[in-house]
């Protein structure tokens, strides 16, 4: 995967699947301290010391269809590659946090890619879900939390055209006027 | 088209889907299912997925229902797309671009008409 936006959606597919209800993603980009954190948390049925530290070996997967996993392993060799790391905490009952960190200017650090069609992909095709989203860039700061716009819309499903071309141009806009404001 | 930003807007656009509704009752359900697995994604399941939003938009397609599943274990077809019109067997697809993905709903979704060329068996 050649964004990071594509690991974000990977991990959380991975909260959907561990019968997550609540999943937050937060992306934080501090060009002063010149990092790029990038967090998803749940609460989904979480995991044992054990089965933590297996995750990050690409020879561990819970999947029965095939037998290797590697959207962590590989996302953590990216972000130590680059002056960053990869913690993973978790708790069996409680739910999971995945964290990553890279050096934001460093050269080999993956684009974000497209943010949007991440967080859109998550949303829509994961109506059950409560999603909150964190983007921020130094102090400026977009936040979606779906809740209120499921209240608003009732029965109205996200996939409603209309709803979509509102989700879209909200986060598009808005994500796109955080990264335009980026100081390189 | 007008913008549409804030909340409020919402309540609008909940009025306008429900006049529409009311009108298109009887048309049944089409749901849309999109491969999401580290697999999927790897082969370019989320760009799939947009051009599917992006054709529900503008070809204002109604009641169609977009939902996400891990990896079936075809990961060498990724990105894969199933079809289920009404009570109708369910169709999979695979090596869906977001071409291919644009033509599906145009031509499945909307007109009921399988697109046979990217039919897989599974």
């Amino acid at each position: 995967m050649r964004e990071l936006s594509l690991h974000l959606l990977d991990i959380a597919e991975n909260s959907i699947a561990a019968g997550a209800k609540n999943i937050t993603i937060t992306i934080r980009e501090d060009t002063t301290a010149d990092r790029l954190y990038l967090s998803v948390q749940d609460d989904g049925k979480g995991m044992d010391e054990e089965m933590v530290r297996k995750v990050t070996d690409p020879f561990v997967t819970t999947r029965t269809t095939r037998k290797v996993g590697l959207g962590i392993p590989l996302l953590k060799a990216a972000a130590e590659a680059c002056n960053g790391w990869l913690k993973i905490h978790s708790k069996v009952g409680e739910g999971t946090l995945v964290e990553v960190e890279f050096q934001r200017s460093h050269i080999d650090r993956m684009p974000l890619g497209d943010v949007a069609g991440t967080f859109l992909t998550l949303l829509v095709g994961n109506p059950q879900i409560h999603w909150v989203f964190r983007y921020s860039v130094d102090d400026e700061i977009f936040e979606l939390d779906d809740q209120q716009i499921k209240q608003e819309l009732q029965e109205i499903p996200l996939s409603d055209p209309l709803v979509l071309s509102y989700l879209r141009e909200i986060l598009e806009s808005s994500i796109r006027s955080l990264q335009t404001t980026q100081v390189y | 088209m007008p913008t549409i930003k804030s909340l409020d807007d919402l309540k609008k656009i909940r009025e306008e889907a429900l006049e529409k509704r009311k009108v298109k009752t009887a048309s049944g359900q089409v749901q849309v299912i999109v491969g999401m697995g580290t697999c999927g994604i790897a082969a370019g399941a989320r760009d799939a997925m947009k051009a599917i939003l992006e054709t529900i938009q503008t070809e204002n397609l109604e009641g169609v229902v977009v939902t996400q599943t891990g990896c079936i274990g075809l990961c060498e077809k990724e990105p894969i797309v199933q079809v289920v019109v009404g009570d109708q067997p369910k169709v999979t697809y695979g090596k869906v671009s977001p071409d291919v993905a644009r033509q599906i709903m145009k031509e499945h979704v909307k007109n009921g008409n399988v697109v046979k060329d990217f039919v897989i068996q599974i």
